[in-house]
């Protein structure tokens, strides 16, 4: 534990967070802009700070694509009030916001988001036992929802809690063992080592197609994204766990949702594309100059946003889950439909050896 | 009614082909609004749909064709109007005459609260002089609730001269019509 490593590491999770951060408020920008398109709208295109108009060509052009709105909407939860309701169980309804983003950021750590970058390898913590350590935690992301409905002592955030319990466990065993092709075949729960042999080997996406399809589902489940928002599912109640909410605490909220769907776009980039690697030009090694290491950040970053907007695309496509389509589609398709598939993988590479 | 629901079949149930008609769906929209241009909002302060025929705005005061207010102030309106948006001031016994010849009177003071109209038009219905129009104004908006209240000069300058209704010149001309009755061959 010498000094060096505490400072790499203390820059790399700042940078990390940071840079999550800044992907989930664009996310939200992303998201409004997206929906605005397919439903022939135009989406935010208003804001701007008012040097912005002084700039010519590119401000006017900034504006209209909105990229200053998350800015804006960041200042309006601050400057909102933070209101508490009076019927709170007022400890839960403090913690609640805390709990619920915490996972989300701690997910990212044993991402690996690059190679190298001089001697400094690109992931917070390089676990061998990354995979487990994720699901580990990413279940423990319920607790914040659960315990935001729970305090709300309110019927809405109440049903929104009991929903999200019962669909975070379920989906989770099916996300859990979709996974576990994939580690038959890398034959490593690392996620540096499992980069390494997609790097050698090609995308594990080509040899576990049904996984990918399972593991992507169930991380729309996992993140409370339509079609699977039945936590918040603003028709039916209100807006879910976190109605009482407002300010910060709510921002908090919208905050680990976005996070969370960064960390699953980010382990499906790792799991299934090759993470920072692409099979040409040689980004496939370990970088060995600073240039290359930052542009396999870019690689890993811009895998990750292609997989967010199809998250963010597919809310805008398909209408919610019935409740019991949701548990039937869980337990009955995916649950069964991931055995067969851990068992088929098994038996091929039985097979082969 | 009984809707009969047919069982899904395989494929159907596979929930391929409705992903597969989402994206598409969605995909033609979103390219029609990048692309094409085919988004169905409009940008309102800077775009403004054209007002239609018929449309009941704010209503204003209008003058004749001779540029003389056309009001007479008989009250009818102010008497008529469901939310008393208006107040009508009458010259009394020792006021100012009318601008023009043929009236009697005309209002001291003419006030519309626009915090009150509702711009149900019966104002222009009962007017016996035409003189009052819902014209096509529809945003009306002010920073304090004095400004709203309109006076006589305002509603006046901004309701200008009405050319289509011009009730005393045709007035004359039928009274003229009259006089000549029995054709002169």
């Amino acid at each position: 534990m010498d000094l060096k490593f505490i400072i790499f590491s203390v820059v790399k999770i700042a940078l990390a967070i940071g840079v999550l951060h800044a992907i989930a408020a664009y996310a939200v920008l992303v998201e409004r802009k997206v929906s605005a398109w397919i439903q022939d709208r135009v989406g935010p295109n208003r804001v701007a700070p008012p040097f912005v108009k002084y700039i010519p060509i590119i401000g006017p052009v900034l504006t209209r694509w909105g990229v200053f709105q998350p800015l804006a909407d960041g200042l309006k939860f601050m400057l909102k009030e933070d209101f508490t309701p009076a019927g709170v169980h007022k400890a839960y309804f403090w913690l609640a916001p805390a709990i619920a983003i915490i996972p989300s950021l701690l997910v990212i750590a044993v991402i690996p988001f690059g190679s190298y970058m001089g001697d400094q390898k690109m992931v917070i913590a390089d676990l061998n036992v990354g995979i487990l350590y994720t699901f580990g935690i990413v279940s423990l992301g319920v607790y914040g929802i659960v315990l935001a409905g729970y305090a709300a002592n309110s019927k809405f955030p109440f049903f929104g809690g009991i929903r999200s319990s019962a669909q975070m466990i379920s989906y989770e065993i099916a996300m859990g063992m979709s996974v576990i092709p994939v580690l038959l075949i890398a034959g490593n729960l690392n996620l540096s080592t499992i980069i390494t042999w997609q790097a050698q080997h090609g995308w594990l996406v080509i040899y576990a197609p049904l996984s990918f399809i399972i593991f992507l589902v169930s991380g729309f489940a996992e993140t409370n994204r339509l079609p699977f928002d039945l936590p918040e599912a603003e028709t039916e109640l209100v807006g879910g766990y976190h109605t009482e909410y407002s300010s910060m605490k709510f921002a908090l909220f919208f905050l680990a949702e976005y996070s969370n769907m960064a960390a699953a776009a980010g382990m499906m980039t790792t799991l299934f594309f090759g993470g920072w690697t692409l099979p040409f030009w040689g980004l496939d090694q370990p970088a060995h100059s600073i240039g290359i290491g930052v542009l396999q950040i870019i690689i890993f970053l811009a895998k990750m946003c292609a997989l967010m907007t199809v998250f963010i695309w597919v809310r805008w496509m398909f209408p919610r889950f019935r409740y019991d389509q949701l548990m039937d589609l869980g337990w009955r398709r995916f649950v069964p439909l991931a055995l067969v598939n851990i068992l088929v993988t098994a038996i091929v590479l039985w097979a082969k050896s | 009614m009984i809707v009969n629901r047919k069982p899904l079949t395989f494929w159907e149930r596979l929930y391929l082909p409705a992903i597969v008609g989402g994206f598409k769906v969605t995909f033609r929209h979103a390219w029609r609004t990048l692309f094409e241009g085919k988004k169905v909002t409009m940008e309102y302060p800077e775009q403004k749909w054209t007002v239609p025929e018929g449309y009941r705005g704010a209503p204003y005061l209008v003058r004749d064709q001779e540029g003389s207010t056309k009001c007479v102030s008989c009250q009818l309106c102010e008497f008529v109007c469901p939310p008393k948006a208006i107040t009508i001031t009458p010259p009394g016994p020792a006021g100012r005459l009318a601008d023009r010849s043929n009236a009697e009177k005309m209002p001291q003071e003419f006030e519309i609260n626009f915090l009150r109209c509702i711009y149900c038009g019966l104002c222009q219905e009962v007017c016996p002089e035409e003189a009052i129009f819902l014209l096509k104004d529809y945003s009306i908006t002010g920073h304090s609730r004095q400004e709203l209240i309109f006076n006589k000069e305002k509603l006046l300058s901004l309701g200008g001269v009405h050319a289509g209704v011009q009730k005393w010149k045709h007035k004359a001309e039928e009274a003229k019509e009259q006089e000549d009755f029995p054709v002169k061959v």
